[in-house]
């Protein structure tokens, strides 16, 4: 199906989102959509998708002028959209959540979806059992679940938002070949990120956003340097980051075992000094958010002991931990990170640990206004945090730890950040390392890993790899590891 | 700025909206009913306002309820349901008998009795209410079931206690336990019942929890927790003290709401003992959006018509009830133009 959209206009209040953007993909294309956050991209997709209406434009699909009011109208025009978090129901069975959304009749006609079901999968290789719970799925399994459903309700046109975020590098391989197979069945794909090798890999057309404008477009083979300058509006340089020497040992791991409902992880060994940086890599739910956890007293190991500067912390609480210097960033910011509904101030106020009855407003004051200049956040000292952007809650994040800290655990520190923010946050990190502080993170992003790291653990399903100095290794070998491969040539 | 303002406005025609549609209601009944509004509504205004007498009362019921409703704005901060609030005043009003029926005829001066009396209710209440918070920190158990469970032990406690022990010399009944002694009734202006002391305790009341939720650490880690449990973990406040902290506070209220119904409304022991003002706070909390600063006059024109209409039995044979619709209709329609008002304004 050919999709136009011409000249479409949407504001959030005072903020220009789209900018009288027209677009024209015809039917069968991979058209890939680029642009920092805030740059317009997921706007657009909403208004094609339902979710949201355009302030102005037209929506053409086929020839035929449409008005589409919701997302149920979307796919009744035959456009579907995946989020990039997926909009599924964990507690379900996955055959039910397949069937939601499809319009026949009182009673689902169950053996029969379940036939199709399973063609359906068969046809694109994903193996999923209909029996099985969504919530024992990877991102990467709901986002085929999700594929699935979509095809299934009849839409011609997939709208995927950054999808891959969080999915494993199989799991991308095999996500790219099932989007150039609908392509080559004729469906339209519009594929939004913020990643240039994705789109470079995929795309047979790329249109940048910048500002809610779109900036340029541009066909195979694909000028990167050309792209980050459209997006960005300026050349970015990556900034050679210099390894610090690693001092006295901050945290200590002795054979420690962890577990929850669904993975058990036993001898774990770790010793963490002072200034170093350490990657966990591995696919989402390989152990390395439980592990993490761990480390900051957020979970109770099953046994072993953890030590932080000598001092046994085993089975201690998150709060005796953080007294002793250990600060833990989660990556849901909203809901484990910031307070929705208190300002930056009264954050600042409460992470400051005052420990006075009264609250001293001119100091608090004072000190917000220096760090949202520290650290450049676009906000004020009385902006509710949750109006904040993705990156600004980032840097709100980090700069409401304390100035003296031994350890930072991190989540995905950069998930979602444009690489401008993205530097940024490393930069305040890499600074902390100097002045003796230990970093542990996570990401789902090798490239990351491998820069920022000095050692890097890799995670499989529960097993941790021996710590892998990042200067003698490279994404290859980690991709292996992280599907499960070379783990025998690793221990020797 | 200019915008805010003008959202400000738009929230405030809102609200006017709903006390008119709310009006509207009640009046609609009252024609079904066959009474005449403007009646009606001139004798409860006259039946609040009318006399010193009434004015007296008025006030007299208004410390106890601004009392409440301060105590609730500490659990709701946190984000916690207190509607073991009944059971909270209930056990502060046991409590203070309870000293009262000790000391009675003690050497003690009336002075020091009293203010014994009503530090053991606040106690009380406290303990009460610490319960709750117990159960759930501990047991698992939502403060609302929580609340619940011990509103009905407390009732439950009252009747016994009226029935059993404390009853009145030869009957027993519903009419509470023997009125104390004159001297051991909460000081008041001569023949209007109306006590300065418990209008001070009412403002104080209101006054300490105005400035505890907006500028001190406490308040804001509570804050905190009730917007987000899981981040104000993460930003090191130990969260189930707090939460207890709350609950205990708010039990100090509710005592002391419960203190000043047996010494400066009943002197004696009821089974009604709360008047019920536990949920009118409740209500009157979520009327005004938690804001510390509506509680003292939207609690003052609650219980003025609380009190304004007792005289519409007499007057207009109407069941004195009237006052209890026309506020359930109150709260109910400002919640709703709340909702109308952001669907309305979402699409501008």
């Amino acid at each position: 199906m050919q999709v136009e959209l011409h000249d479409i206009h949407k504001t959030f209040g005072p903020v220009y989102a789209n900018k009288g953007l027209t677009l024209v993909v015809p039917s069968g294309m991979i058209q890939g959509i680029l642009g920092e956050n805030g740059a317009g991209k997921s706007t657009l997709m909403k208004i094609l998708s339902g979710f949201i209406q355009a302030d102005r434009g037209e929506i053409i699909l086929n020839g035929k002028q449409v008005v589409i009011k919701s997302p149920a109208d979307a796919i009744k025009h035959g456009i579907g959209m995946l989020h990039q978090d997926p909009l599924d129901f964990p507690p379900m069975q996955i055959l039910d959540n397949f069937l939601i959304g499809h319009s026949g009749g009182i009673f689902p006609q169950k053996i029969k979806a379940k036939r199709e079901f399973l063609n359906l999968a068969k046809e694109f290789g994903f193996s999923l059992d209909p029996n099985n719970y969504v919530d024992a799925l990877t991102v990467g399994e709901r986002q085929q679940l999700e594929i699935m459903r979509l095809l299934w309700l009849g839409v011609d046109v997939l709208i995927l938002d950054e999808p891959t975020t969080g999915i494993s590098a199989e799991q991308k391989k095999k996500l790219f070949e099932t989007l150039r197979k609908l392509a080559a069945g004729g469906k339209t794909i519009i594929f939004v990120s913020h990643k240039l090798e994705d789109v470079g890999d995929l795309c047979a057309r790329v249109a940048v956003l910048r500002e809610g404008e779109l900036v340029g477009s541009m066909e195979p083979p694909f000028d990167n340097e050309k792209l980050v300058e459209m997006m960005f509006g300026k050349v970015i340089v990556q900034p050679q980051l210099q390894t610090i020497k690693p001092g006295e040992c901050v945290l200590e791991m002795r054979d420690v075992a962890i577990e929850d409902y669904r993975l058990k992880m036993s001898e774990i060994n770790l010793e963490a000094y002072a200034g170093e940086v350490i990657g966990l890599a591995g696919m989402e739910g390989s152990g390395q958010s439980l592990f993490l956890k761990a480390c900051a007293g957020l979970l109770r190991p099953v046994g072993g002991a953890v030590y932080v500067h000598n001092e046994n912390m085993t089975g201690k609480v998150y709060r005796s931990f953080l007294q002793r210097g250990v600060a833990y960033l989660p990556a849901s910011r909203l809901e484990e990170g910031l307070v929705p509904g208190l300002t930056l101030s009264e954050h600042f106020c409460l992470a400051d640990g005052n420990t006075g009855f009264f609250i001293d407003r001119k100091q608090n004051l004072a000190l917000t206004n220096t760090r949202i200049k520290d650290f450049n956040i676009h906000g004020l000292a009385t902006t509710p945090v949750e109006s904040l952007s993705g990156g600004n809650q980032q840097r709100a994040l980090l700069a409401l730890l304390k100035d003296k800290l031994s350890l930072i655990l991190l989540e995905h520190p950069t998930r979602g950040l444009d690489i401008e923010s993205a530097i940024y946050i490393w930069r305040k990190l890499k600074a902390r390392c100097n002045d003796g502080t230990a970093i542990i993170f996570i990401s789902s992003d090798l490239e990351e890993v491998l820069n920022y790291s000095d050692r890097i653990l890799v995670f499989f399903s529960g097993r941790v790899s021996r710590p892998i100095r990042a200067d003698k290794t490279n994404v290859e070998e980690l991709g292996e590891l992280i599907g499960g491969r070379g783990w025998t040539k690793l221990a020797t | 700025m200019l915008q805010k303002q003008t959202s400000r406005w738009v929230n405030l025609g809102f609200q006017f909206l709903a006390i008119l549609v709310a009006l509207a209601f009640t009046t609609l009944l009252l024609v079904l009913s066959g009474a005449p509004p403007i009646q009606a509504y001139k004798e409860l205004i006259l039946g609040a306002f009318g006399s010193i007498d009434n004015v007296s009362n008025v006030l007299i019921a208004w410390a106890p309820l601004l009392i409440t409703t301060a105590g609730l704005l500490v659990t709701f901060a946190a984000g916690l349901w207190n509607i073991g609030i009944e059971g909270q005043i209930t056990l502060g009003a046991i409590f203070t008998t309870w000293v009262l029926r000790s000391f009675e005829n003690s050497s003690l001066s009336p002075t020091m009795i009293i203010i014994l009396s009503i530090v053991a209710g606040m106690f009380g209440g406290m303990l009460w209410a610490s319960l709750v918070g117990v159960l759930k920190t501990f047991g698992g158990v939502n403060e609302i079931f929580g609340g619940l469970g011990l509103n009905f032990i407390a009732s439950t406690l009252v009747l016994y206690l009226i029935y059993g022990p404390w009853r009145r010399p030869g009957v027993a009944s519903l009419s509470g336990t023997e009125i104390f002694p004159n001297r051991l009734w909460l000081p008041s202006i001569s023949n209007l019942g109306i006590s300065p002391w418990a209008f001070a305790l009412g403002i104080l009341g209101i006054l300490i929890i105005y400035f505890f939720l907006r500028g001190t650490y406490i308040g804001l880690k509570l804050k905190a927790i009730g917007k987000n449990i899981r981040s104000a973990h993460t930003l090191g406040i130990p969260t189930w003290q707090y939460m207890m902290l709350s609950f205990m506070i708010c039990g100090l209220f509710a005592g002391l709401t419960g203190a000043l119904q047996v010494t400066n409304v009943y002197h004696r022991l009821l089974p009604y003992i709360t008047s019920g003002y536990g949920f009118l706070g409740l209500l009157v909390a979520m009327l005004i959006n938690y804001q510390a600063i509506w509680v003292a006059p939207i609690t003052l024109f609650y219980v003025a018509l609380n009190v304004g209409s007792v005289q519409l039995p007499i007057a207009l044979k109407l069941d004195s009830n009237l006052s209890g619709v026309l506020q359930g209709f109150l709260v109910l329609f400002v919640l709703l133009m709340e909702g109308v008002r952001q669907k309305l304004t979402r699409k501008v």
